[in-house]
């Protein structure tokens, strides 16, 4: 590499210093990347705060300066809410349709049409089946596997009357939702009608439309994104606790590098047994690698590390970034955030990028489209190719940098971890909770977006709530930018508040617990309900001393589950950006007043972390409040009439 | 939990359970895998086992199976860096101890290494006592217990410990030792009268012992509340809302003491230490701290009193000796008795009488002749001690209710005992209460002070006059024996026919839930401690109590006692889970029953008859079951047809299972039960026109299997078999 010194900050662009090491190396070779093109490209203003309509051929029209109203009379709010609908529709359908072939491998696997794959959790199978109110006793694997898999797909296709997870949600939202009519009756039906809403001279009040938002969200939240969830655990096991480092530094000097990319676990699994095979690990040593290594990106690196302690290389905004370490023999990609540059910087080494998805065409990418049936073949002809790639490597520049973490906090890990298995609830942390040792709750989640500076308002969001005796969810992009910078380890505790340091110190935790991908925010939802559910803290998500903050989000899935976590009673702060509703003034105070009336939760957009913090700590304390818990607790002692009072 | 604790806690375990593993093995050795293993004379196996994961262990290779679970649960010691969450392993590592230290417990008893009983270890709480204490856990009179691991720094402070807990009511649980010396042996080196009757009680000197205490607990989940066996989550969630003990870790806290202490943690039993330990103060598995240290032998009790969320009233009686019921068991042996009364050596007499406020001045208390110091040591004295009440609410049929309460009263005193009542009294006050200070004085203040104290509701003034003047207690004792006679003359006249209300008794639904007792005047409760005058003392006192009138309304069967207020009553309290209800029926919807019986019924379908057992029989009865196994059969608030808990005394009313034909049913009782009963049981008899009825009852000298009192009933005329037939 050049020694020549170029003007460009890259602490403007990130503060991973990776990153730096990374982006200084593309741009002495000239190699665009995503960072690059996103100081060339500004942001179109209009289109940014939900002003262009461009639905029919009379416009587009851009309701910007004196344009109150587009050619057909549509309004700012009608076009801010709209412009914001198809959004959420489009995350709930990547989400939603991810469950769904979740659910066919598994009945396919049910149905013996999946060659040497069993599933891996029966108590998850047995628990899942008694949300769908499906009998497991004496029923063999395979036959619940079925039911379960075919009482998935039906939720898909459904039409009238309601998912069937719904009952999981606190009773009194369910009551609501029934009342204000926005229960989902089938998740395809919701993000059709929300489309169809949508339409040209459909829906135009802004308030309707956005309940439809809601019911669509809610079809992924508590439908498709939960099936995910849910039926991944089956497929592949619960997570608990795992151990794993993240960032470039996993990539291995010497080792053949695989980097798995997307979102759908499936091949990803496939392709870490195929990579313990004698016959793989024989062709290795056969082209001088040390063995194979794999690492992730995105949340199939989420998936894959909550479950197989696989490292994660980066978050979405380090794809571009891992192929240029040179390292790279092969990365497989399958659907959503994978760029389209990709294939561009892969040109430059001698990586080869593979699409995996029937779905998805990346790039100049090669092909090879998995036969669900068969995907065993595909892992292994991916692995191989990988390996017999590995002799082509030229320079590598791997950046010692990767940092240890724990992850895998499923819902059903931390009630475990609260009682052990004759104890498990999730009584201490509400009673933590009521008496202020932990302050609230904060869940950090989504992307990571190159129109911030990468990692900069995550990282500080989460140690500065930390620091407030805030306990800490990630998930997706979000949990591995924690993880990259070390907030993923027990020993994170020594930043944390002296009360929420005590919990962490009885329980053995990180302040920061990594619950997954960004599918798996359904995880949250049912960790709160259980939070409802068991007691002293009212008894519904809204009201919880809890908020969600998206700090550096970029996706339309990132505004779905916004969406849905606001309707099931949760505040939401989103950074980085702007409010895509911005040019409707209207719409924007109602995601706030309004839903906070209506749902008891509101989505407000705020640039900076630390005002992002100072508003999460506000909607905090005004709950703790509410919920009168915002003052010492006096010690009750019990005497035998009280004991009598006491349930068992 | 710190992770110093877990390390600790989680090597303790894997120790315990290697030691477990290793003696099972010697023992499979030398007395075969087939060998029988059990605990004394308890139905619930080895209940802390069979409580949480629902194995019956009989014979040594059923232990495979619960240290096979025990391995399951055994986690990772915490690495140094990067460790992964260490409560909920921690936790199992408690529990695999568990499980682990009894089958290494039950093990003593087949190897006798070492042996679970000496003269100063107890060993194992059998059925018998983990009933009869229960029952104080259950009536609020045991307010929990404290499990003692180690010892005291010196004999001198374990003393004042014992003491200390002793007046605040609590059981003391003893096992460990701390550099070889216990807490039980500190307390025996000063004379310190131990066992169940004093609440102090040494398990063993090892730490394992105190699987003892967690058996004691988890058996009352299932005896008292109900909890099938391996219903882990309910044994343990009683046991934190109901059971308040704590462990009190004194000495140098040791892994196998952190392993235990862990597994107690589960039942919602937290420990506080004497020794700079780290400590647990958040909140969640216990009710409050889990692991408080530091704490100095002064403020001990106190603070663990606190750290479990315990509310103990203490009433500050005015004696210069320790007062409260774990006194009550004491003995005061004849060569320790300063002087005495009563039993048939001197006349002696008590008497609750009720006057008008007027004449009454409330604090007045008398000694009418020569106090204990004129009295000579070693000799017998008269007594008359009258205590005049008086109270807007207070009622004649009261008194005999309030004065029965002057044994307990007296004897919570330490150093004085107290037997029987009316003009059979007994009373020895010992050298060491008189070495005190104590006086005759002082029994009046202690009548003053809990009559106040136990019946405010009734009584508003009191004074106490304590005759010692011969004559004077003579002449006093006339009075008294005229009152009896009106108040025996009152109690003979009723019936349940002649009141218009029955009352509840839902006095240990704490501990049962769902079960519901019917005092009427023929029938006391089934714990025998409440008769229908007591009931209705009880609802006078406390009218939200457990205790309610049940206007039993219109009678709808006289054979088996059956009226629609009860019904009522009975629908509506057990939430619709009984609809009907008999109160002299065995067979045809009998009353439930808790876990405090005196005596379980339960039907001969060969004999055509009965058998009854008393708790304190540990022996087999011809039902095939014993006590403890029928007990675990009947309790937890459900109709058994057929089988039935009693109080002892209601074999002796007229209304005894009357639907049935009454008495003529008995085929079998335990001896010492016939024994007890033959002179109430007479003028029943005289009634049947049988009066050497009772020896025709079959006992367990007979034989223990149906065939053969089937037998002996047939030779020696019995009638049951000649009785309509009982189904």
């Amino acid at each position: 590499m050049s020694d020549e010194k170029t003007t460009t900050d890259y602490s403007e662009m990130s503060i991973d210093p990776t990153a730096a090491e990374m982006l200084k190396i593309a741009e002495e070779c000239e190699i665009e990347t995503v960072f690059s093109r996103s100081r060339e490209i500004k942001p179109c203003s209009t289109g940014a705060t939900g002003g262009c309509c461009k639905l029919c051929a009379m416009g587009p029209c851009r309701l910007i300066g004196k344009y109150e109203r587009g050619v057909c009379g549509a309004t700012r709010d009608t076009i801010a809410a709209r412009n914001f609908v198809r959004q959420v529709a489009a995350g709930a359908a990547a989400h939603s349709d991810h469950g769904r072939d979740v659910a066919l491998t598994l009945q396919a696997i049910a149905k013996g049409e999946i060659e040497d794959v069993a599933i891996a959790d029966v108590v998850k199978l047995a628990k899942v089946a008694g949300y769908m109110g499906i009998e497991a006793a004496g029923k063999d694997v395979n036959t619940l596997t079925l039911e379960v898999a075919e009482c998935a797909l039906a939720q898909y296709g459904q039409q009238t009357g309601e998912l069937v997870y719904i009952p999981r949600a606190p009773v009194k939202r369910q009551e609501l939702w029934r009342k204000l009519g926005v229960v989902p009756r089938g998740i395809d039906r919701e993000i059709v009608e929300a489309m169809h809403r949508t339409a040209a001279g459909t829906d135009q009040n802004y308030q309707s439309l956005l309940d439809g938002a809601v019911k669509c969200a809610l079809a992924s939240g508590w439908g498709g994104s939960m099936l995910a969830t849910d039926l991944q655990d089956i497929l592949y096991g619960t997570p608990s606790p795992v151990r794993s480092s993240a960032n470039l530094g996993v990539l291995s000097e010497d080792k053949v590098n695989i980097l798995i990319h997307g979102h759908e676990p499936l091949l990803a699994s496939m392709i870490i047994d195929a990579t313990q095979e004698p016959e793989m690990l024989t062709l290795a040593e056969s082209v001088g690698a040390k063995g194979i290594n794999i690492a992730g990106i995105c949340c199939t690196a989420n998936e894959s590390l909550m479950r197989k302690g696989v490292p994660p290389a980066g978050n979405m905004l380090h794809q571009e970034l891992a192929l240029l370490t040179g390292a790279v023999e092969l990365m497989v990609v399958d659907v959503q955030c994978i760029f389209q540059g990709l294939s561009e910087v892969a040109t430059h080494f001698h990586t080869k990028l593979i699409s995996s998805s029937p779905k998805a065409c990346v790039g100049d990418s090669e092909r090879i489209v998995v036969d669900e049936h068969h995907p065993r073949d595909a892992a292994r002809a991916i692995v191989r190719a990988a390996v017999e790639n590995f002799p082509n490597r030229k320079d590598v520049h791997i950046p010692k940098v990767s940092e240890p973490l724990v992850a895998g906090f499923s819902h059903e890990y931390i009630r475990y971890m609260l009682g052990g298995k004759m104890r498990a609830s999730l009584n201490p942390l509400n009673e933590n909770i009521v008496n202020g040792k932990i302050r609230g709750a904060a869940a950090v989640v989504g992307c990571s977006s190159p129109r911030a500076v990468q990692d900069y308002a995550v990282v500080n969001v989460v140690r500065e709530l930390i620091a407030n005796n805030v306990l800490v969810v990630v998930t997706g992009c979000a949990a591995i930018t924690s993880g990259k910078h070390g907030l993923l380890t027990p020993e994170t505790m020594a930043f944390a508040g002296e009360s929420l340091r005590e919990v962490c110190e009885t329980v053995g935790i990180p302040p920061v617990l990594h619950m997954g991908s960004c599918v798996d925010n359904s995880r949250i939802l049912t960790l709160l309900a259980d939070v409802a559910a068991t007691g002293g803290l009212g008894d519904d998500i809204a009201g919880l001393p809890a908020v969600a903050l998206a700090p550096e989000w970029y996706s339309e899935k990132a505004l779905e589950i916004a969406t849905y976590a606001v309707a099931s009673g949760a505040h939401v702060i989103f950074g980085g950006v702007g409010s895509p509703v911005e040019n409707s003034p209207v719409v924007k105070d109602y995601m706030i007043d309004g839903w906070t009336e209506r749902y008891g939760g509101s989505l407000r957009f705020i640039k900076e972390p630390q005002d992002m913090v100072a508003a999460t700590l506000d909607l905090i304390d005004n709950a703790r409040k509410a919920l009168k818990i915002d003052v010492a607790q006096e010690r009750v002692l019990f005497d035998m009439d009280m004991r009598r009072e006491l349930s068992v | 939990m710190s992770k110093i604790i877990a390390s600790a806690a989680i090597r303790g375990a894997h120790s315990i359970f290697e030691r477990t593993e290793a003696k099972l093995a010697r023992a499979k050795e030398s007395f075969g895998a087939d060998a029988a293993i059990e605990l004394p004379n308890t139905g619930y196996y080895l209940p802390v086992i069979y409580g949480l994961i629902g194995e019956k262990v009989e014979k040594l290779s059923d232990m495979d199976k619960v240290l096979g679970y025990a391995k399951d649960l055994l986690p990772e010691v915490p690495t140094e860096n990067l460790w992964l969450p260490y409560l909920g392993t921690t936790l199992d590592a408690g529990i695999a101890t568990l499980l682990a230290e009894e089958c290494h417990e039950a093990l003593t008893y087949l190897d006798s290494d070492p042996p679970p009983v000496t003269e100063l270890w107890l060993g194992a709480a059998d059925d018998v006592i983990m009933r009869a204490k229960g029952v104080e856990f259950v009536d609020g009179s045991a307010p929990g217990f404290a499990a003692v691991v180690g010892a005291a720094p010196d004999n001198a402070t374990a003393v004042r410990l014992a003491r200390e807990m002793q007046e605040k009511m609590l059981y003391v649980f003893m096992a460990g030792h701390d550099g070889g010396v216990s807490f039980g042996e500190q307390l025996e080196a000063e004379g310190v009268q131990l066992g169940w009757d004093t609440r102090l009680v040494p398990f063993g000197k090892e730490v394992y012992s105190q699987i003892y205490s967690v058996g004691f607990a988890t058996r009352a989940a299932m005896a008292f509340g109900g909890v099938q066996p391996g219903d882990y989550e309910r044994i343990l969630a009683y046991n934190k809302s109901r059971v308040f003990a704590f462990v009190l870790a004194m000495g140098t806290v040791t892994d196998e003491w952190y392993a235990t202490a862990a597994g107690a943690i589960s039942y919602g039993f937290p420990t506080i230490a004497t020794s700079d330990i780290p400590q647990i103060l958040p909140t969640g598995v216990c009710t409050y701290e889990h692991v408080v240290s530091n704490v100095t032998c002064d403020e001990l009790v106190q603070r663990a009193i606190e750290v479990r969320g315990l509310k103990i009233k203490v009433l500050d009686v005015p004696v210069p000796v320790s007062y409260g019921p774990a006194f009550e068991g004491e003995r005061v042996r004849k060569e320790d008795t300063y002087a005495e009364t009563g039993g048939q050596k001197s006349p002696a007499f008590e008497w609750v009488r009720t006057l008008d406020a007027a004449e009454v001045t409330d604090g007045k208390i008398e000694v009418v002749g020569p106090e204990l110091d004129e009295i000579e040591e070693g000799s017998a004295f008269p007594i008359g001690i009258v205590v005049d009440v008086a109270g807007r609410k207070m009622q004649s049929d009261f008194e005999p209710v309030v004065e029965r309460q002057v044994h307990h009263m007296l004897n919570f005193a330490e150093g004085v005992l107290h037997m029987g009542q009316r003009d059979l009294i007994w009373i020895r006050i010992s050298k060491v209460a008189k070495d005190k200070g104590f006086k005759l004085h002082h029994l009046g203040d202690i009548l003053h002070a809990k009559f106040l104290d136990d019946f405010e509701a009734i009584v508003d003034k009191v004074q106490v006059t304590i005759y010692t003047e011969p004559a004077k207690v003579e002449e006093m004792r006339e009075l008294a024996r005229v009152s009896y006679a009106v108040r025996d003359e009152r109690m003979a006249g009723l019936t349940d026919d002649t009141v218009e209300v029955f009352y509840s008794c839902t006095l240990c639904q704490s501990f049962a839930p769902s079960h519901i007792c019917v005092v009427t005047p023929e029938r006391l409760g089934l714990c025998g401690a409440y008769n229908w005058l007591d009931a209705k003392t009880s609802n006078e006192l406390n009218p939200a109590g457990p205790n309610q009138p049940i206007d039993k309304g219109t009678c709808l069967d006289t054979k088996t006692g059956e009226w629609a207020g009860v019904n009522q009553f009975i629908a509506e309290k057990s939430g619709g889970a009984v609809e009907r209800m008999t109160c002299y029926s065995l067979m045809d919807n009998p009353m439930t029953s808790c876990g405090c019986f005196m005596a379980i019924i339960a039907l001969m379908p060969m004999c055509n008859g009965v058998m009854i057992v008393n708790r304190e029989y540990a022996g087999m009865t011809p039902s095939g079951m014993k006590f403890s196994t029928l007990a675990g059969t009947i309790g937890g608030g459900v109709q058994v047809p057929g089988f039935m808990g009693i109080g002892r005394g209601y074999i002796a009313s007229k209304k005894f299972m009357s639907a049935e034909g009454g008495l003529g049913r008995v085929v079998w009782m335990p001896k010492e039960l016939k024994e007890s009963m033959r002179s109430s049981l007479g003028p029943r008899m005289e009634e049947m026109g049988d009066p050497g009825f009772l020896d025709r009852i079959a006992d367990e000298t007979v034989g223990e299997t149906e065939e053969a009192v089937l037998e002996f009933i047939a030779a020696n005329g019995h009638p049951a078999p000649a009785m309509d037939p009982m189904f």
